[in-house]
């Protein structure tokens, strides 16, 4: 990953409370993994910013590298990495993504 | 690309010899997985850790050959 990239996801994560790196956009996602985190933010009614992989290959391959996770969707919340699809519904479930979003002081509805 | 379901239990348990592992072709297209394991190699790390171990013991198929992989771990 070249620098200039990684500078790039850095302001992204910095910049958005709540960035989710997504194939397609939060209203037309292009895959079911996507969606379903998607999904999981907006019926929690969190304010979030998807980034769209597809749209630019340097930052699909880069998000891999940066937070060593060789999948996407990713979601980041207050610059922390929380995990993928599997994780992230798992601690909905569970109401451990609703503590991390109190936590970190993020605006959500239950 | 595809990968066989039987190769990605090898795979696993060349990486976790005492995992018990469930493996389901969600969509019979030998490209969208599920899995489900059980070891011991989990216990005490951040679900973070235990997926990266799985991604690991995949030997960067994970995203290449494998498109979607559902994981589901579980310590012992």
């Amino acid at each position: 990953m070249n620098e200039n990239t990684k500078e790039k996801i850095s302001e992204l994560i910095e910049k958005n409370d709540v960035c989710l790196f997504m194939k397609g956009t939060p209203d037309v996602p292009q895959c079911g993994f996507s969606l379903a985190i998607s999904n999981v933010l907006k019926h929690l009614g969190v304010s979030f910013k998807g980034v769209n992989v597809l749209e630019n290959n340097d930052i699909r391959e880069g998000i891999k590298t940066f937070s060593d996770w060789p999948t996407i969707p990713q979601l980041f919340i207050k610059k922390e990495f929380i995990g993928g699809c599997d994780i992230v519904k798992e601690m909905f479930e569970k109401k451990e993504l609703q503590a991390k979003l109190s936590e970190k002081k993020i605006p959500y509805k239950n | 690309m595809s990968l066989k379901s039987g190769e990605i239990k090898r795979l696993i348990k060349e990486a976790m010899p005492d995992a018990e592992i469930i493996i389901q072709d969600l969509a019979g297209d030998e490209n969208h997985y599920s899995a489900t394991i059980k070891s011991k190699v989990f216990n005490g790390k951040s679900k973070i850790e235990q997926h990266k171990i799985v991604y690991k013991s995949l030997k960067g198929k994970m995203g290449n050959e494998l498109h979607a992989l559902s994981i589901n771990t579980m310590e012992v």
